[in-house]
């Protein structure tokens, strides 16, 4: 009884606070070239409506935030994603 | 000074087989006769398109990378706009990063097809 009293519960869980580092996948895994004609690895950094996500939910950096958005851009022309769509996911 | 392209090209679905094949060749032989060197060439066959174009959901899918003189590309880009079996092109010019992974990308596409054999 005495030591579950002392035990504090919080009301939200403690892993709230922390932090994830966010890092540019295309930096760590020395990745070059994004190439637009396979679908399948865009579409990590498109949302479930077929937008494009923001470098602050992705972590991707600047330069490759870029590429990626110019090579969904070129996908999306040659009708191998959508420009929009639902539940894409 | 001869640049490294890749262009993809849709045909549309109503072509039969062979006709597809054929406006194919007449566009390798196209870049050929202007002599450009075709490093890759990929015939995606029919894919769903992920949008109706020109009313059409399928469409065949033709990808050539090759290195030609950059004069070249308006032309071919113009014979792409007239011919109507074509819906739509892409033309991009390749950067040394681009050229890399376009020769992993041979390899492995040659890999798999050791492998099937």
């Amino acid at each position: 009884m005495a030591e579950n009293s002392s035990e504090i519960r919080y009301l939200n869980p403690p892993s709230i606070d922390v932090k994830k580092e966010k890092y540019c996948r295309f930096k760590k895994n020395r990745i070059k070239y994004i190439d637009y004609k396979n679908p399948d690895f865009l579409l990590q950094f498109v949302n479930e409506q077929g937008k494009l996500l923001p470098r602050r939910i992705t972590g991707t950096s600047l330069k490759y935030q870029r590429k990626v958005a110019q090579a969904v851009k070129r996908a999306r022309h040659l009708g191998l994603m959508p420009y929009v769509a639902d539940l894409l996911k | 000074m001869s640049n490294h392209y890749e262009t993809v090209f849709i045909l549309t679905p109503v072509l039969s087989a062979d006709q597809a094949k054929e406006t194919v060749a007449n566009y390798k032989k196209m870049l050929q006769d202007a002599g450009a060197k075709i490093h890759n060439e990929e015939h995606w066959g029919m894919k769903k398109l992920a949008y109706p174009i020109q009313k059409k959901s399928t469409g065949f899918y033709q990808l050539f990378q090759y290195e030609v003189e950059g004069e070249f590309i308006a032309k071919m880009e113009l014979a792409f706009k007239r011919d109507e079996k074509i819906m739509r092109f892409l033309t991009v010019k390749l950067d040394k990063h681009a050229v890399e992974y376009a020769k992993v990308r041979i390899e492995k596409v040659k890999s798999f097809a050791k492998a099937e054999k």
